[in-house]
This record gives structure tokens, C-alpha cells and sequence, in this order.
């Protein structure tokens, strides 16, 4: 056991893990957010519920069916896309042509109903959800104890981030993707069935979310408001990186749950409030946003 | 020279429809008393405050701010504060709540108006959760349990507010003096400008206005007016508390002036009088209030743009 500024190494490298942790789900939301806003210029405020949907998919799945956390990591995103999917296609689709603050109002009202339902139906107490057999345990690492699910949780949202990101900067979708976002009508012009593509576009973030969700659902307590006030902050981690960069977003996200985890050890009041303080800082300093484009 | 003049105050001067409407409501809030139940009616007075303060940002300056419930709630706080600990009278203890709204309006304005669009109300919505976090964390708001037992005191020394009948006097004057300020400022040359950034800000910025100062002060009237809704409420209920200053607030409010009436003037009245009722009888259910104003949400948004008081004036073609 040695010490850093004051602090045992254990506690620091600990907060640093749990911060590392919040990041990566910081960078799966906010990455969402980011292939959403792009394609739809919408801000999905459903996102923190189908992140919890997510969550309650994979208990679902082992409570009623038996299928265990891998089946739950493949089903759920697919399950609460196609209901993201189902979504765009009832509703946003019809508010393509107006403001964009209609969509904003919409999915917040659907965030209220999706919320409500599920806080009558299983209260405000949360639900555990064991780790996965094969996960348990953890590794010592001489200066930390690391438990070998977290690991997991860090290296697989970073692998998932990089290959959403590879998908759309460096595939042929990505390009057509990429190419809608600049200009739909001309990218119709060429044949290519655009709104399909936003329909899917949605659906894969939102799939992100959920995937986010089930991740998440082995560290926190799965519960109804479990993605209400993750996506506030998730919000502000949009803010400071800026929508207009992929990669932007994923390291935003990763940084700033090192941020808030270093917070936590050395000015533990101040861990709520860090991330918007730090948006406070960045607006005055650059409004764009770290990677964002100027408007 | 004499026609434009002419044509200017006409511009300004209040239509008819308007004058009508205002004595009606004015009328309705009078008589109301005799059928209902007074803190009802003040609950309403003080939510119809908020939401007109509200829709002077979003329905004439286009900006939708998603943390409203700030300064609603810390003037609520402080306005109880200052009538409970410091024992400052009631019309003072309003007047520090207002200030301090006013204040943290220039503050999150200032940030705020840096972005726009969609950042916007993510910006005011981070914000205000920050200060939902000081609110839980700073002594003075005694947490989970919030300011009880405020007293209402005496108006100028004289006027005693434990009265209900003179608090609801005394509620209905702040509601209608607001609402007449409001209307003014939105009816001002002021207030013109306000409407050209919102219908198209690049060429108001290009016929030589300072734009974001006109946001600016839009945004601290805006925050200003919802200051006086929240001190007024924290008087009214001798309760200031969290609920004030979370998230679900601002989410209110904004259904409260979708379903009246954006950029309506007398819509975001009629928005909270609607809400205010319904969640009254809503109470029994319980959560499902939270269903309830997602299923408002979404039909206002999808087929019910305009609100209660845009369908009505749309339909009648007058302004209201």
C-alpha cells in the first residue's frame, strides 16, 4: 500500500476505475446521442429510458425465459431497437418537417410515460442482477484489486464504441450515412432509400442505449429512474464534446468519467456537480464544444 | 410622418379580443373563490405566473429552456428563508426571492445563450440540475424535508396573509400585475425585436441588432417573472422543497404553456388552470400522474400543436 497526494493508492485507483466505468457508459449514451442527432436532428430525451429498457430486458430475459447475460447482451439492444424502430416510425417521422424542439418535446413525453409505467409496476427500489458466471472474481493487480467484470465493461464499450465509430467513418453505410446527414434530398436523388436509413439509424442508437442498460445492469441496481438522471448528465457530456465528431464523443465521455472519478477522491462534494461545472467552463471558453463545429 | 405614427400605436395598442379576454379571466378569478377552493385557485394564479414567464422566452423568443424550475424553486427557497429565518415581511420576502431569480438568470442566461437550438435546453437542463444538487446539499434547504411551516406574515406590516382571503387578494394582484408587465414587454418595440430573432436571427443579426443581448434580457425577464411565481408559491403553501427545483418542474411547465398555447398570451393561463386541475384530481392515482402528462406530451405534440387557447383563436380568428 503506498500514497498519492494523501490519497491510498487503493481508493484512487478505485474511484479512477468506477470513474473509467461511468465514462464508458458516458460514451455509449452520448455516442448515441450523437449518430441520432446526426441522421435525425433530434435530441432523443428517451434515451435514459431505453437505456433502463435495456436493463429490464436483460432481467426479463433471465427471469421468464432463463437466458443468461450473454444471450441478454445480443437480445436486448435488438428488442429495444425495433421498439426505438417502431417509434420513429409512429411518431418522429410525422415531425420531420417542424422545429426541432417538437421532437425534443416528444420523446420527453415518451420518457415520462415509459418512466411511469415501469416505477408502477416495480416501485422505486432497484432490482439486482447477479454478474455473470464466467465474470466473476477479479485479478490483483499489485496495486489494485480489479474485478474482473468491470474490466470487462471498460474493454467492451470501448471496443463497441470504436467499431460504431469505424462503421460510420471508415464502411460504405457510414458514407451514405455520413452523405444523408449533409444532404437527404440528393442522397434520395441517388437512390437510396433514406427514410429507411434514418429508421435503422435510430434503431442502432437506440440499440446502443440498451446495450448500455445491460452492461450497467450487473453494477447499479436496475430501476425505473436509473436512466432518468444519468441522461442529464449524459446531456452535458454532449455539450462540452460537441455533437459534430464521433470520435468526439467517445473520448468526452471517457474523460470526463475519469474527471468525475478524480473529483470523487479529492472534493467529494463537488462529484455531482463536476461535469456541469466543467460545461459551465467550457461554454465561456469555447461554445462550440471541445469537437463540436461552429453552428 | 403622422400615418406611421398612427400605424405604430395601433401596432401596439392592445386589440380587442385581447381587452375581452383579459376582463373574462380577470372576472373568472374574482368570482371563482365563491365555487373554489382558495389554495386551489392560488396554485393555479401562482402556475399560470411561471408558465407566462415561461412563454416569454419560448413562444417570442423561440427558446426553450429546459430548466425553469431553477429559478422557480431557488426564488422559492429563498423568498422562505428570508420570511422564516431572517423574519423579513411578506412583499420582502418575495422581492429576495425575485432578485435572487434574477441573478441566477444572468448567470445561466449568459452561458446559455452561447448555443443554440437543441444545446440550449440541454444547457439550462444541465444547469439546473446543478443547482438541484446545491439545493440538496446546501444546509439552509434542510434536504428532503424542505423549508416547512413559513409564515406568511403581514403585507407592508398590515395586511395579514394568514388571512385567506387577503392572501388570495394579495396573489391575484401579483398574477395580474405580472401578466399586464408581461404582455406589455412582449407588445413593446422590445418585444418586436424578440419576435424577429425568432423568426429568423441571422437577419436580425444583419439589420444591426445586438442579438444576444436581446436573448439575454429576455432570458432574466423570463427567469425574473418565474421568481415571483416561486416566492409567491413558497408564501402561499409555507413550503419551499425539492420538488420545486428538480427536473420533472421544468418538464411541467412546458407541458403546462404546450397545452395552453405556445407564443399565446393568455394560453399558458389557460395551460396551467388545465394542469393544475387535472393533477388534482389525478392525486389518487399516484406515479401514474407522470403517465398521464407523457400521454399529454406526446397528443399535444403530435395533433394539438397550437394548445387549448391557438385552437381557439385560430378557429374565431382573433389574436388572443
Amino acid at each position: 500500500m503506498f500514497q498519492i497526494f494523501g490519497i491510498p493508492s487503493q481508493a484512487l485507483f478505485g474511484q479512477l476505475l468506477l470513474g473509467l466505468i461511468n465514462g464508458s457508459f458516458y460514451a455509449l449514451l452520448s455516442l448515441g446521442l450523437a449518430v441520432i442527432f446526426g441522421m435525425l436532428n433530434v435530441i432523443n430525451f428517451t434515451h435514459g429510458a431505453q437505456y433502463m429498457l435495456g436493463a429490464f430486458t436483460a432481467f426479463f430475459l433471465l427471469q421468464y425465459l432463463g437466458l443468461g447475460y450473454w444471450w441478454a447482451i445480443i437480445i436486448a439492444p435488438i428488442v429495444v431497437g425495433v421498439f426505438g424502430m417502431i417509434i420513429e416510425r409512429l411518431f418522429l417521422k410525422r415531425l420531420q418537417n417542424l422545429d426541432h424542439l417538437y421532437g425534443l418535446l416528444l420523446t420527453f413525453g415518451l420518457a415520462l410515460i415509459i418512466e411511469g409505467v415501469f416505477r408502477n409496476f416495480f416501485g422505486s427500489s432497484g432490482l439486482p442482477y447477479a454478474v455473470p458466471l464466467s465474470l466473476q472474481g477479479g485479478t490483483n493487480l499489485g496495486f489494485m484489486f480489479l474485478p474482473n467484470y468491470r474490466a470487462w465493461v471498460v474493454v467492451f464499450s470501448l471496443v463497441v464504441c470504436l467499431a460504431t465509430w469505424f462503421l460510420i467513418e471508415r464502411t460504405k453505410l457510414g458514407a451514405y450515412l455520413r452523405a444523408a446527414t449533409e444532404n437527404p434530398t440528393l442522397v434520395r436523388a441517388f437512390g437510396i432509400n433514406v427514410p429507411r436509413l434514418i429508421t435503422v439509424t435510430y434503431g442502432v442508437g437506440v440499440g446502443l442505449a440498451a446495450l448500455a442498460g445491460v452492461m450497467a445492469a450487473p453494477i447499479y441496481n436496475i430501476s425505473p429512474q436509473m436512466g432518468a438522471n444519468l441522461i442529464i448528465v449524459v446531456f452535458a457530456v454532449v455539450v462540452i464534446g460537441g455533437m459534430g465528431s464521433i470520435m468526439g464523443a467517445i473520448v468526452t465521455g471517457f474523460g470526463l468519467g475519469l474527471i468525475e472519478g478524480l473529483t470523487k477522491v479529492f472534493f467529494p462534494q463537488a462529484a455531482n456537480t463536476a461535469i456541469f461545472v466543467i460545461m459551465a467552463i467550457v461554454l465561456l471558453v469555447r461554445p462550440a464544444g471541445l469537437f463540436g463545429r461552429r453552428i | 410622418m403622422a400615418l406611421s405614427v398612427a400605424k405604430s400605436q395601433a401596432l401596439f395598442a392592445p386589440g380587442r379580443s385581447e381587452v375581452i379576454a383579459f376582463l373574462v379571466m380577470t372576472a373568472i378569478f374574482v368570482v371563482a373563490p365563491m365555487f373554489a377552493y382558495p389554495v386551489f385557485l392560488m396554485k393555479v394564479l401562482c402556475f399560470g405566473l411561471f408558465a407566462c414567464a415561461f412563454n416569454l422566452l419560448i413562444g417570442y423568443v423561440g427558446l426553450l429552456s429546459f430548466g425553469h424550475a431553477l429559478f422557480f424553486g431557488w426564488a422559492s427557497y429563498i423568498s422562505a428563508h428570508a420570511a422564516k429565518v431572517w423574519g423579513l415581511s411578506p412583499e420582502l420576502a418575495i422581492l429576495a426571492g425575485t432578485v435572487t431569480a434574477a441573478v441566477l438568470g444572468i448567470v445561466v442566461g449568459a452561458l446559455a445563450i452561447r448555443r443554440q437550438g437543441i444545446y440550449f435546453a440541454m444547457i439550462t437542463l444541465a444547469l439546473a440540475q446543478m443547482m438541484y444538487f446545491f439545493a440538496l446539499q446546501a444546509p439552509f434547504t434542510h434536504g428532503e424535508d424542505g423549508i416547512q411551516a413559513v409564515p406568511r406574515g403581514r403585507l407592508f406590516g398590515v395586511i395579514d396573509l394568514s388571512n385567506q382571503t387577503n392572501m388570495y387578494v394579495t396573489v391575484l394582484i401579483i398574477f395580474l400585475v405580472c401578466f399586464l408587465l408581461i404582455y406589455r414587454i412582449i407588445n413593446s418595440p422590445f418585444g418586436e425585436v424578440l419576435k424577429a430573432i425568432r423568426e429568423n436571427e441571422p437577419r436580425t443579426i444583419s439589420l444591426g441588432y445586438q442579438v444576444n443581448r436581446y436573448k439575454l434580457m429576455a432570458f432574466v425577464l423570463s427567469a425574473t417573472f418565474a421568481g415571483v411565481a416561486g416566492a409567491t408559491k413558497a408564501l402561499v403553501f409555507q413550503l419551499a422543497s425539492l420538488t420545486d427545483v428538480d427536473w420533472p418542474m421544468s418538464g411541467e411547465v412546458v407541458l403546462m404553456t404546450l397545452v395552453g398555447g405556445l407564443g399565446t398570451v393568455f394560453g399558458p393561463a389557460a395551460g396551467a388552470f388545465f394542469m393544475v386541475t387535472l393533477e388534482n384530481y389525478l392525486t389518487t392515482i399516484g406515479q401514474w400522474v407522470f403517465v398521464v402528462q407523457g400521454v399529454i406530451f406526446v397528443v399535444c405534440v403530435m395533433v394539438f400543436r397550437r394548445g387549448i387557447v391557438g385552437e381557439i383563436a385560430h378557429l374565431t380568428q382573433v389574436k388572443l
